[in-house]
């Protein structure tokens, strides 16, 4: 189990980063995107409003095509917004005078894993330091390592490539390969998608482990109420084209949460409550005759 | 042994077609067939220390003629490695250098370097440069489009995580597209070896005096034609050796790619 004192990497590194402690106040102001390739205008977003506290963990939920991966590519910089603002504490981080820029206080992982393939584990996990020449690449190196242990002894698989794991194991990496950068947000798009349940169920386990260590504001993105409501603490469900915010659910249950939590009876009336929005958006976009996943 | 009827396969293939072969000149009641030398009187003449018609693997010309082409089709490939590999890159990264060099690499393509041979013979100030330009234009092809191709297949969101980690362009290319181009970078090698060693024979129709290529039509002339065999046979398993080694050098380089597909993991 890790070790629960740290508040970051690099924090038990002796690195008095005392300032990192509350940063991570990320606020979405009134956000809209507007897609006009060819002449044909595609709303995809509408005046989309959050504000989610330093160290929040939020879920986002929707039906395919509601945007909400329109706006984690906002928030990651990989796409421009047409309307309102993004601020990361305090500070633009998306403007319609200046477009955002992916960097490394935001780190994405990705829906189908994008761990370099070419890359051992260990060089995976230090890419940022390392491509950042923060540390030299020894240092870095005995950071990544001592990372991969405190994560359930993941040091032993330093030296191996990423084609030889599990996807359940090359998204914990991956995540570490975020962390390690001490960002401000983790944004992660769908990570457990295509996971079978008993994996999805030890994937949820290690995140919530990871997310009571490091505490960083993570940003959610998933068709499964279910993982939603387990992991978040603040359900938001989307509207479909245009997305909007249709529901913000605060999920109150008590961490450190586990198998027992989605068997209590505080869980099920949360879900009641997100069920019926989720069902009617997906209805919605069932008769409009998009392919539903809600 | 695990490979061993593999290998029993391989060689069993080998002696039918010899077979075939021998079949075709001793027993085809086609008059013309007759004119090939049988198998037996080629590896009679290939082993003599005194050969009929001059070459054999006891005579110093032999190892010239093999060298003279090694050195061509090498330089060749060398040249195609150098220009081509780059050119993809650019191509594949920079959608600028591809609108430039993708109608140029379109129809220049498919001319055969038999076609090039005048305009190689007309444009260069020796003999050795023009065989050399013929043989390296296929190979030079294969490997730009190879790379291009290789770059194109790069998954977005590699370059959107290195992105995120803070890698700037010239990290991308070296631990994005470089990379992740590679195997499809080898492949072309690959083809681009064997493209040289074919377009090699075109090329030495212009070469004065050595070569395998020059030697099998200038023992065609000579009316050698066990020699024609053996210089063919020499070329084949010459190309097929350079082949190897690159696949060889692909497989080092790429020990992610073997261990991922579960080859000499360790």
């Amino acid at each position: 189990m890790a070790d629960r004192s740290s508040e970051s990497p690099q924090a038990t590194r002796g690195n008095q980063q005392t300032a990192g402690r509350a940063l991570g106040h990320l606020e979405v102001q009134g956000v809209g995107k507007i897609y006009d390739p060819t002449g044909v205008r595609v709303e995809a977003l509408k005046d989309c409003s959050l504000d989610i506290p330093a160290g929040d963990f939020i879920a986002i939920v929707g039906p395919s095509g509601c945007g909400k991966s329109t706006l984690l590519n906002i928030l990651a910089g990989f796409d421009t917004l047409t309307g309102g603002n993004v601020l990361l504490d305090g500070e633009p981080l998306a403007t319609l005078d200046a477009p955002p820029k992916p960097g490394p206080d935001r780190v994405v992982v990705f829906q189908n894993g994008a761990l370099f393939p070419w890359k051992t584990v260990l060089q995976n996990v230090v890419y940022g330091l390392v491509v950042k020449k923060q540390l030299p690449e020894s240092e870095a190196n005995e950071m990544g390592m001592d990372l991969l242990a405190r994560t359930g002894g993941l040091d032993r698989i330093a030296q191996v490539f990423p084609g030889q794991l599990s996807s359940g194991m090359q998204r914990r990496v991956e995540i570490l390969r975020a962390l390690i950068n001490n960002p401000r947000i983790l944004l992660l798009d769908e990570p457990f998608r295509a996971m079978d349940t008993v994996s999805k169920t030890t994937m949820h386990q290690h995140l919530l482990d990871i997310y009571d260590t490091f505490h960083k504001t993570v940003f959610f993105i998933t068709h499964d109420l279910d993982e939603a409501i387990f992991l978040a603490d603040t359900v938001v469900v989307m509207t479909t084209r245009p997305g909007t915010i249709k529901l913000r659910l605060d999920i109150d249950l008590p961490r450190p949460r586990n198998r027992h939590t989605i068997t209590s009876p505080q869980f099920m009336e949360l879900k009641q409550q997100a069920v019926s929005a989720v069902h009617e958006e997906a209805k919605k976009a069932f008769e409009r005759g998009e392919r539903e996943l809600a | 042994m695990p490979g061993g009827s593999k290998l029993l396969n391989m060689w069993v293939g080998y002696l039918l077609t010899v077979m075939a072969w021998y079949a075709c000149v001793q027993w085809l009641p086609i008059p013309s067939f007759q004119r090939l030398p049988d198998p037996l009187t080629v590896v009679v003449e290939w082993f003599n220390p005194d050969p009929d018609y001059g070459l054999s693997l006891f005579t110093g010309d032999y190892y010239l003629h093999i060298w003279y082409s090694t050195y061509r089709a090498t330089t060749s490939f060398l040249l195609a490695v150098v220009l081509g590999v780059p050119l993809g890159i650019l191509m594949g990264w920079r959608a600028k250098a591809n609108e430039y060099a993708s109608a140029l690499l379109g129809i220049l393509r498919p001319i055969p370097p038999l076609a090039w041979v005048p305009v190689a013979i007309l444009i260069f100030p020796g003999n050795e440069p023009a065989v050399i330009f013929v043989t390296f234009l296929v190979a030079f092809f294969a490997t730009t489009m190879n790379t291009l191709l290789g770059v194109r297949s790069i998954d977005r969101d590699y370059f959107r995580a290195a992105q995120c980690l803070g890698a700037e362009p010239k990290d991308i290319l070296r631990d994005v597209i470089i990379p992740g181009a590679l195997p499809s970078i080898f492949t072309g090698l690959q083809i681009a070896m064997g493209a040289a060693w074919f377009s090699l024979v075109a090329g030495e129709m212009i070469a004065a005096q050595y070569g395998l290529g020059f030697m099998i039509l200038e023992s065609y002339n000579l009316v050698q034609y066990p020699t024609i065999v053996i210089m063919m046979v020499t070329l084949g398993i010459v190309g097929y050796l350079s082949s190897a080694l690159i696949r060889v050098a692909g497989n080092r380089m790429m020990r992610w790619r073997a261990e991922a597909i579960g080859l000499g993991a360790t």
